[in-house]
C-alpha cells in the first residue's frame, strides 16, 4: 500500500510542476504584455516598471524566481491591482470558492449517487425514467443557463431566495449557487452510478450471492455497492474540475467574492501573476483530490492494493 | 420413496423484443434423495436455465411455468422470501468459473460466513469455525490463511472448492452443479469430481450435475438426462445411456468422444449440421436436420418421451433397439 | 431423403462464413433501428430546422445584426412591430442576432469537434495499434491531462494570444481530444485482439487491408456516437468563454454572448435570456438524443 501511495506522489509532483511551467511559459511567451493597453508611457518609465516586476530578466530566470516565491507561499504582486499581492487576493477569494465548490461536490455525490442507485434498482420503471430525464436536463443545460433561470424563478418571481451576494456564506445565499453548480455533476454522477450498478447487478458473483439465499438488500449492500461505485470514484477528479470551471461562472452570475472573479479579471487584463497564482491553486487542489481518490481505490479494491496485474 | 425434487412440464421462456423464445419446453423428471443425476446437453439446450428457473434466478425477461415440487411442496414461482430461505440452505447451486462467481473485493471467509449467519443465525465467531471446518472438508490446504484471502489470490482449483464449500455449508438436500469442471484443467477436474463423489457417499445430498462432458457423467452419476433444444430427448440410468443409447443425438455424442484406441487416420466422428436456433425451431423434431435416421414423419411433430425399458425413456420415432 | 437444413442455418453462421464481424448489413440494420427511434428522429428533424433557421431566418427580417434603433430599446417581443424576439439594451433586434449567433455557435461546435476528432483519432489509433509501452505512456499522459481544468488553459491561451476566432477553434479542439483518443484506443485495442483479425494476419492479409476492412469499421461506430456528443460540449465551451467575455467578440455574436447579455438584463428583459437559452438547450438536447439513439442502434446491430 505504501508503495502505491509513493508511486502516486511521484506522479503528482511532476504533474504540478509541468502545469505551473506550461502556464508560465505560455503567459510569458506570448506577444504583447500587460502594459500594452495602458496609455503611452515613456520608455524609461516602462523599463522601470518592467524591472520592478522582474520582466526584464530572461524568462527561465523569471520562472526560477517564481518557483522560489511559490515555495514561500508568495505568488508575487498583482500587476493590475497595484496595492495587492496575489497571495492576498487569493486569501480573500479562496475560502468562498472552497465553500462553494465543496458543498457542490458533496451535493453532487450524494444526490447523484442515490439517484443512480435507485434508478438501477427500479430499472425501466417510471422512477428510472424520471431520474434519467432529470439527469439528461442537467447534462444538456450548461450552468450559466440554469443559474440565471433558477435566479429568475426562485429569486424574482417567487422571492424565496436572494439572487446575489455572499453575505458571509449565509445558507440562504448559498442555496441557489450551490444547486446551479452541482446540477450538471449530479446528472453525470447519477448516470455513472446507474450504469455501474446495472453492470454489476448482471455479474456472475451477484448470481452466486443470490443463489446463497441472501435478500436483495443484502446482495446490493454487501456485494454490489463497492464495485459499482468504482466508476464514480474515477470520475471525482473530472467532477472537481467541472465544479471549478463552473464556479467561475456562478460567482459571476451571483456576484460572489470568490477566486473566479479575480481569475476572469486577470485574464481580461493580462495580469500574469494573478492568473498564474489562481491556476496553481486550482491545479494543486485537483491533484490533491486525485491523490485522495487514488487512495480510495486502494481501500476499495484489494487487487490494487496487492499489486495484482 | 418421495422424490426430493419432482419436476413436471417445466417450461421457461424469454421475452426477446416482441417475441417469446422457449428455452426449456416441457421438462419432467424426478430426483431421489442421495441420487446423482447428470444433465447433459450443448450450450443453449436449456440445461442451466431449467435450474435457474426453479430457484427463481432467471433474468428479468425470463418466465417459468409448470410444476416443481421440493419434498412435496410446490416451489416454482414461489414468493421471493420463500425462495431465499431455500437457496443455499435446502437447495444449493454452484456455477462454473469461480473467479467471476466470487465477489472480488470480499474475503473468502466473509463470503462463507454470511451463508451461515443468514440461514442459521450464527454469530460471526461460530460461523467462522464452521466455515473453517468446511474448508478442511473440501481439502483446502492451510485453511486459516486462505480464509482471509481474496478470490484472486487463490488458484482455480481452490476457488472451485470454495464454491463447493459455499454450497455445502448448510448441508442442503439438493446440490446443483452447473458445469463445475469446465473451466478447470484435467487433474483439478478429477479432484473436484472426487470431492463431489465423497459428498455423495457421506451425506444424503442429491446432486444434479449439469455438463456437456459425458466423461464427467460416467464417473459420477446414477442417472442421466439428455437435453436438446429445450427438451429431454433421452433419460435413463448410466448403464442405459452408455451401453444402450437409443436416441440418435445421444449416440452421436457418444461416438464423438475421442478414443485412445481409435484409428488415427480416420476423421473424428462428429454430429453434422449446426446447433438449433431457438428463435426459429422447426415444427417437428428439433434434431431432424442433423439426424442420420431421419424420415418424413420426423418433421410432422415433436416426438414424445416413451419408455423403452424400466428406467429408460427416449423421444424419437426411430429409437434404436439395443445394438 | 431431404434435410431441412436451411431452417437451421442462422444469421450467425452466415456472418461467420463471411469472415467479418462488421458487414454492410450491420450499417443498414443500425440505420433501420435508428429510424425506428422516434425521439432520435424527432431530434434530427429539430436540429435540421434549427440549422436551417440559423442560415436563413435572418433573411426574413428587415433588420440586420448591427442595426440599432434608439427608439426601441429593451422592447419585448411582439408580432406587430418587426421585432419578433424583442430588442436588447442597444436597440438591436434579437431575432436576427439569435440566429446569427446560432451560426457562429454551431460552426464553432462542429469545427472544434473536427479538430478534436483529428487529434484524438490519430493519437488513439496510434496508441491502440502500437500497443505495449508506448500505449501505456500515451494513455498515462491522457489520464493526467484528463482531470485538469482544461478550460483554464483555454482561458490562458485565449488571454495570451488574443481573442481570435480561429484560435478559439484550435484551442478548444486541442484540449477536448482526450476522451476521443481514449475511445479510439479502446476500440482499436479490442478489435486488434479479436480472433478474426488474428486469422486475417495468419492468412497473410496486408496490414492496410486489415485496417480498412476490420479495424476502421469497428472503430467508427463509437467515434460517431462520441462526435455527436462532443459537438454540444464544444458549443457549451464556446458559450462559456463568450459568457465570460473571453470568447467571441463584437461585432460577431454567439449564443453564449447573448446569454451573458441576457443574464445581465434578466429582471427587466427576460426574453433576452430566454430565446438564446432555449435555442441552445434545444440544440443540446437534440444532439444528446441523437447520440443516444446512435449508440443504441449500433449496440443492437452489433449483437
Amino acid at each position: 500500500m505504501l508503495i502505491y501511495i509513493a508511486q502516486r506522489l511521484l506522479v503528482a509532483i511532476p504533474t504540478l510542476l509541468i502545469i505551473v511551467m506550461a502556464s508560465f511559459f505560455l503567459m510569458h511567451g506570448a506577444p504583447g504584455g500587460p502594459f500594452d493597453g495602458d496609455a503611452q508611457l515613456e520608455p524609461e518609465v516602462l523599463e522601470n516598471i518592467r524591472a520592478a516586476y522582474d520582466l526584464d530578466k530572461p524568462v527561465p530566470l523569471q520562472f526560477w524566481l517564481y518557483l522560489k516565491g511559490l515555495l514561500r507561499g508568495d505568488f508575487g504582486p498583482s500587476i493590475v491591482y497595484k496595492d495587492f499581492n496575489v497571495t492576498e487576493l487569493i486569501a480573500v477569494g479562496l475560502p468562498v470558492s472552497l465553500k462553494l465548490g465543496l458543498s457542490a461536490m458533496l451535493l453532487a455525490v450524494v444526490l447523484g449517487g442515490l439517484g443512480g442507485i435507485i434508478a438501477a434498482l427500479r430499472q425501466n420503471g417510471w422512477v428510472d425514467y424520471t431520474i434519467m430525464a432529470v439527469a439528461m436536463t442537467g447534462i444538456a443545460l450548461p450552468s450559466f443557463v440554469i443559474a440565471p433561470l433558477l435566479a429568475l424563478v426562485f429569486g424574482l418571481y417567487l422571492s424565496l431566495l436572494p439572487v446575489a451576494g455572499w453575505n458571509d456564506g449565509a445558507v440562504a445565499n448559498m442555496v441557489l449557487p450551490v444547486i446551479a453548480l452541482a446540477l450538471p455533476q449530479v446528472a453525470i454522477i447519477a448516470r455513472l452510478m446507474r450504469g455501474g450498478m446495472l453492470e454489476v447487478l448482471g455479474s456472475n458473483f451477484v448470481r452466486t450471492a443470490r443463489a446463497k439465499g441472501l435478500s436483495e438488500a443484502q446482495v446490493v449492500s454487501r456485494h454490489v455497492l463497492k464495485t459499482a461505485a468504482t466508476p464514480l470514484i474515477s470520475y471525482l477528479g473530472p467532477a472537481l474540475a467541472g465544479v471549478m470551471t463552473g464556479s467561475v461562472v456562478i460567482e459571476q452570475i451571483f456576484n460572489l467574492p470568490g477566486m473566479g472573479r479575480y481569475f476572469v479579471q486577470g485574464a481580461l487584463n493580462r495580469d500574469y501573476p494573478v492568473v498564474m497564482g489562481i491556476v496553481v491553486v486550482y491545479a494543486t487542489t485537483i491533484i490533491l483530490l486525485n491523490l485522495l481518490t487514488d487512495l480510495a481505490y486502494g481501500v476499495l479494491d484489494p487487487r490494487v492494493r496487492r499489486g495484482y496485474r | 420413496m418421495i422424490p426430493v425434487l419432482s419436476v413436471k412440464d417445466l417450461t421457461v421462456q424469454f421475452a426477446l423484443g416482441p417475441r417469446q423464445v422457449i428455452a426449456v419446453n416441457g421438462l419432467s423428471f424426478d430426483l431421489g434423495p442421495g441420487e446423482c443425476l447428470g444433465v447433459v446437453g450443448e450450450s443453449g439446450s436449456g440445461k442451466s436455465q431449467s435450474f435457474l428457473a426453479m430457484l427463481g434466478l432467471l433474468a428479468r425477461n425470463g418466465s417459468a411455468a409448470g410444476s416443481v415440487r421440493f419434498k412435496g411442496k410446490e416451489i416454482l414461482n414461489a414468493p421471493k422470501a420463500q425462495l431465499q430461505r431455500l437457496r443455499g440452505e435446502r437447495i444449493s447451486m454452484m456455477f462454473q468459473d469461480a473467479l467471476s462467481g466470487l465477489t472480488p473485493n470480499l474475503r473468502i471467509g466473509r463470503q462463507l460466513e454470511e451463508v451461515l449467519m443468514v440461514h442459521r443465525g450464527l454469530s460471526r465467531a461460530r460461523a467462522r469455525q464452521r466455515a473453517l471446518n468446511m474448508l478442511e472438508i473440501v481439502k483446502i490446504p492451510e485453511p486459516e490463511q486462505r480464509y482471509n484471502a481474496y478470490p484472486f489470490e487463490l488458484s482455480g482449483g481452490m476457488r472451485q472448492r470454495v464454491m463447493i464449500a459455499l454450497a455445502l455449508l448448510c448441508k442442503p438436500d439438493v446440490l446443483i452443479c452447473d458445469e463445475p469442471t469446465t473451466a478447470l484443467d484435467v487433474t483439478v477436474q478429477a479432484q473436484v469430481l472426487k470431492l463431489l463423489d465423497d459428498t455423495r457417499r457421506h451425506t444424503d445430498t442429491a446432486i444434479i450435475l449439469i455438463t456437456h462432458d459425458l466423461g464427467v457423467v460416467a464417473g459420477l452419476c446414477d442417472r442421466v438426462l439428455i437435453m436438446y433444444a429445450g427438451r429431454a430427448v433421452e433419460t435413463g440410468s448410466v448403464e442405459d445411456i452408455f451401453y444402450q443409447a437409443a436416441h440418435p443425438y445421444t449416440r452421436g455424442l457418444l461416438r464423438s468422444v475421442p478414443r485412445l484406441d481409435a484409428d488415427p487416420e480416420q476423421p473424428l466422428p462428429a454430429i453434422s449440421g449446426h446447433p438449433p436456433i431457438l428463435e426459429n425451431l422447426p415444427a417437428g423434431c428439433a434434431f431432424a436436420g442433423r439426424c442420420d435416421r431421419y424420415i418424413q414423419r420426423c418433421a410432422a411433430g415433436v416426438p414424445e418421451l416413451r419408455q423403452v425399458a424400466a428406467s429408460h425413456g427416449v423421444a424419437c420415432l426411430r429409437a434404436e433397439a439395443a445394438p | 431423403m431431404s434435410r431441412p437444413e436451411a431452417q437451421l442455418l442462422g444469421s450467425e453462421s452466415v456472418a461467420a462464413a463471411g469472415g467479418g464481424h462488421v458487414s454492410a448489413s450491420m450499417w443498414r440494420q443500425a440505420g433501420r433501428r435508428f429510424a425506428a427511434n422516434r425521439v432520435a428522429m424527432a431530434s434530427l428533424f429539430t436540429l435540421g430546422l434549427i440549422a436551417l433557421a440559423c442560415l436563413f431566418a435572418p433573411l426574413l427580417s428587415p433588420h440586420t445584426l448591427e442595426d440599432t434603433y434608439w427608439e426601441y430599446i429593451l422592447v419585448p417581443p411582439s408580432l406587430e412591430n418587426s421585432h419578433w424576439f424583442g430588442t436588447d439594451a442597444n436597440g438591436r433586434d434579437l431575432f436576427v442576432r439569435v440566429f446569427h449567433g446560432g451560426r457562429i455557435s454551431l460552426a464553432i461546435g462542429v469545427l472544434t469537434t473536427l479538430v478534436a476528432l483529428t487529434i484524438g483519432l490519430a493519437y488513439g489509433a496510434t496508441a491502440g495499434f502500437v500497443g505495449g509501452k508506448t500505449d501505456g505512456v500515451m494513455m498515462r499522459a491522457v489520464d493526467v491531462l484528463y482531470s485538469l481544468p482544461l478550460l483554464f488553459f483555454i482561458i490562458i491561451l485565449v488571454t495570451v494570444f488574443g481573442r481570435n476566432i480561429w484560435l478559439i477553434f484550435l484551442s478548444i479542439g486541442a484540449l477536448e481530444w482526450l476522451t476521443m483518443s481514449r475511445i479510439v484506443r479502446g476500440q482499436t485495442l479490442s478489435v486488434r485482439r479479436k480472433e478474426y483479425v488474428e486469422s486475417a494476419y495468419a492468412i497473410g492479409l496486408p496490414a492496410g487491408a486489415i485496417l480498412r476492412r476490420y479495424i476502421v469499421p469497428n472503430v467508427i461506430g463509437p467515434v460517431i456516437v462520441y462526435v455527436t456528443l462532443l459537438i454540444p460540449t464544444n458549443i457549451v465551451v464556446e458559450s462559456y468563454l463568450s459568457f465570460l467575455g473571453l470568447g467571441v467578440q463584437e461585432p460577431l455574436t454567439s449564443w453564449g454572448l447573448l446569454i451573458s447579455q441576457g443574464a445581465e438584463e434578466l429582471q427587466v428583459a427576460p426574453w433576452l435570456l430566454l430565446f438564446p437559452a432555449t435555442l441552445l438547450s434545444l440544440t443540446m438536447f437534440c444532439f444528446n438524443f441523437i447520440g443516444d439513439g446512435l449508440r443504441d442502434a449500433l449496440d443492437a446491430a452489433q449483437r
